[in-house]
């Protein structure tokens, strides 16, 4: 029981350093990645003593990104502003970011791996009702950006908080409505009962991913989950041309690190989610059973504790490849205007994953019960 | 395992708690939010003692005693809107017109 | 352990529900009774039901206290100024409160409600237990449950809006005045 306890922490605690260092990955993507993408230089001035230079090295932009901005960042003067309510204005970033990270411990990243006659879970916590810890933690996060615009004491930001909220809400239906027909599909709301079932393969050859089951799910939970966590296409509330910017105007410093970490680690929590959903989570491929199924081909049979670690490496490749995708969207969608946005979310969001959910449970209740 | 009397106890206080607001507070979202408290703490009961007696009937109930005070919630909010618009108050001691 | 966290999330539970009573400030209220409805919620886990105390997360606390945030935005309500109505009203509010839970207390606490402590039977709280409740015994509430919420979205959206006759009237009034004054 103890040994469970402690083998959940350091998991826990693995996950959200894992999820820090994929939203800083996406951070580096979004400076100096687009500069690639759009054929311009992007951050090459800092350096350490021009190590780099020396050696004939181009300037990847890392130390830029990963050191210098967070440092500028978090030594900012701290800034709270006249009239503003002192206590909500401080913690508000923080309300913002708790319920992202808290996230990303129901996220399964292996199956069960054997060590020492004792077999563990690669899942910070085994709980029954994962989907609904996530839709619970994605409604609390509401919170943290609404108190941040109030708080400010400026208008503009009241406007952005108002404006953020209720896309937030507003698609938190349609990112439920999304994740209710996958759950309808495989039968439970387990998030690693949902990986384990995208194990084997069909016809052969085809993997059993999620996203052959329920591809309308996927376009859907995408598209929410982008408008859920404010990025690419859906980030209105904290343009700077329309709103200077947001509900975090009046923030500075690191409570600013802070709303940027919780921006960046919302979309690594929508690329998990549709990961583990959509694309098999951990599973490998063509790995199954405990044994390599090359199509058409005899089965290799392969360590226990390779295959754990293979899984664990797909999660992370899938992760972040998906991660670097959706990052490049935001260099190829324009913005969407506030009522557009709206009317996207409740007119076409929303029937559409009520459609989804009616064929889904046809299909199921047709087909004789849950896979 | 939480004791029952625990539970029922905890329940009752926050009951108390929530018509010591309905009764001093004379700003009308905050009797509102004092009903939720009261609400809140009945379901909390309901809880306790399904799992007290280890049937499903409890949840059931709240789950339905949640539906409805979802739907309150918006009706009396909308109210609540509709009235201030009239009289710009949200003071309840100045909603006098139906007083004899 | 269990009793540790009893304590705990009872202390937390108290606390800010006599936050939400005592506050000034609407919004610091509301923030408080979000607070409330997390430990409730986290004690209904505690208890064992496990889906009905996330849906109380993701909906009190999600979606009803967002709701009531956005009405109070709405209403621009000011700090509330100065002690609201006289001192002896406030005064005896609690003594009526706190005699109330003497008196539930008296019903809860005797020896013969105390502790069965006995262990709910497997797959108790779990969403296929509740299903099962739902859709067999309880199927007519449910469905009924559904017209209600939407009755509940259909009023509220009538009530809350403003009233277009009246801002039409008043927009074609001054029309017709300059019409008539140019023909005149």
């Amino acid at each position: 029981m103890t040994i469970d306890l402690v083998i959940g922490a350091i998991e826990a605690i693995a996950m959200i350093v894992l999820a820090l260092n994929l939203a800083v990955l996406l951070l580096w993507f979004d400076r100096k990645g687009s500069a690639l993408i759009q054929d311009r230089v992007g951050a090459n001035r800092a350096n350490i003593t021009g190590l780099g230079a020396r050696l004939g090295l181009p300037n990847f932009g890392l130390i830029n990104t990963a050191i210098a901005d967070p440092v500028k960042m978090f030594t900012k003067e701290d800034f709270i502003p006249a009239g503003a309510d002192k206590l909500l204005h401080t913690i508000a970033p923080f309300l913002a970011l708790f319920p992202v990270m808290i996230t990303f411990v129901v996220i399964p990243f292996g199956d069960t791996i054997t060590i020492g006659g004792h077999t563990f879970q690669l899942q910070a916590a085994n709980l029954n009702v994962g989907v609904l810890y996530l839709l619970a933690t994605v409604g609390v996060g509401v919170y943290g950006i609404a108190l941040a615009g109030w708080a400010s004491n400026n208008r503009w930001s009241l406007l952005g908080a108002v404006r953020a909220t209720a896309q937030m809400i507003s698609y938190e239906i349609a990112m439920g409505l999304a994740i209710i027909a996958v759950v309808i599909a495989y039968g439970t709301l387990d998030l690693q009962e949902i990986c384990r079932a995208q194990g084997g393969v069909w016809f052969g050859w085809l993997p059993r991913w999620g996203i052959f089951v329920q591809p309308v799910g996927f376009l859907l939970l995408l598209t929410a989950g982008l408008a859920e966590s404010k990025r690419v296409p859906f980030d209105l509330p904290e343009t700077e041309s329309e709103l200077i910017q947001g509900y975090f105007t009046e923030y500075s410093g690191g409570k600013q690190a802070v709303f940027m970490l919780t921006d960046l680690a919302e979309h690594t929590m929508i690329v998990m989610l549709l990961v583990t959903f959509f694309f098999g989570g951990w599973q490998v491929p063509w790995i199954f059973g405990g044994a390599l199924h090359i199509p058409g081909v005899h089965a290799i049979v392969l360590n226990h504790i390779l295959v754990s670690v293979l899984g664990i490496v797909a999660f992370l490749v899938k992760v972040v490849l998906l991660s670097l995708f959706l990052g490049s969207l935001r260099w190829t969608l324009p913005r969407f205007r506030y009522d557009q946005l709206m009317r996207l979310g409740w007119k076409g969001l929303v029937p559409l994953g009520l459609a989804n959910v009616l064929v889904t449970a046809f299909v199921v209740v047709l087909g004789g019960g849950a896979q | 395992m939480i004791p029952l009397t625990h539970m029922m106890a905890l329940s009752s206080a926050i009951f108390a708690i929530g018509v010591a607001g309905m009764l001093i507070r004379r700003n009308i979202l905050i009797m509102f939010m004092s009903i939720e408290l009261m609400l809140n703490a009945v379901n909390l009961s309901f809880i306790a003692l399904g799992t007290e007696l280890g049937s499903m009937e409890g949840q059931a109930i709240v789950f339905f005693a949640m539906t409805v005070a979802a739907a309150e919630a918006a009706v009396g909010l909308a109210i609540i809107i509709a009235s201030f618009r009239n009289r710009e108050t949200v003071h309840a001691d100045d909603l006098t017109m139906l007083r004899w | 352990m269990q009793s540790g966290l009893f304590w705990f999330l009872a202390t937390l539970a108290i606390l800010s529900a006599l936050g939400v009573v005592v506050q000034r400030n609407p919004i610091h209220c509301l923030l408080s009774l979000v607070v409330t409805l997390l430990t409730i919620g986290v004690l209904f886990i505690a208890e064992g039901a496990l889906v009905v105390g996330f849906l109380q997360i993701i909906v009190y606390a999600g979606a009803i206290m967002v709701l009531f945030l956005f009405v109070i935005w709405l209403l621009n309500l000011p700090l509330e100024s100065g002690p609201a109505g006289p001192i002896a009203l406030k005064f005896l509010g609690s003594v009526a409160a706190a005699a109330l839970v003497a008196e539930t207390l008296v019903f809860v606490l005797p020896p013969s409600l105390q502790v069965k402590l006995t262990v709910p039977p497997p797959g108790y709280g779990s969403i296929d237990a509740l299903a099962e409740k739902l859709f067999s015994e309880y199927l007519v509430a449910f469905e009924v449950t559904s017209v209600l919420l939407l009755a509940a979205v259909v009023g509220a959206v009538a009530l809350a809006r403003r009233m277009p006759a009246l801002s039409a009237e008043g927009r074609a009034a001054p029309a017709q005045a300059a019409a008539q004054t140019e023909r005149a």
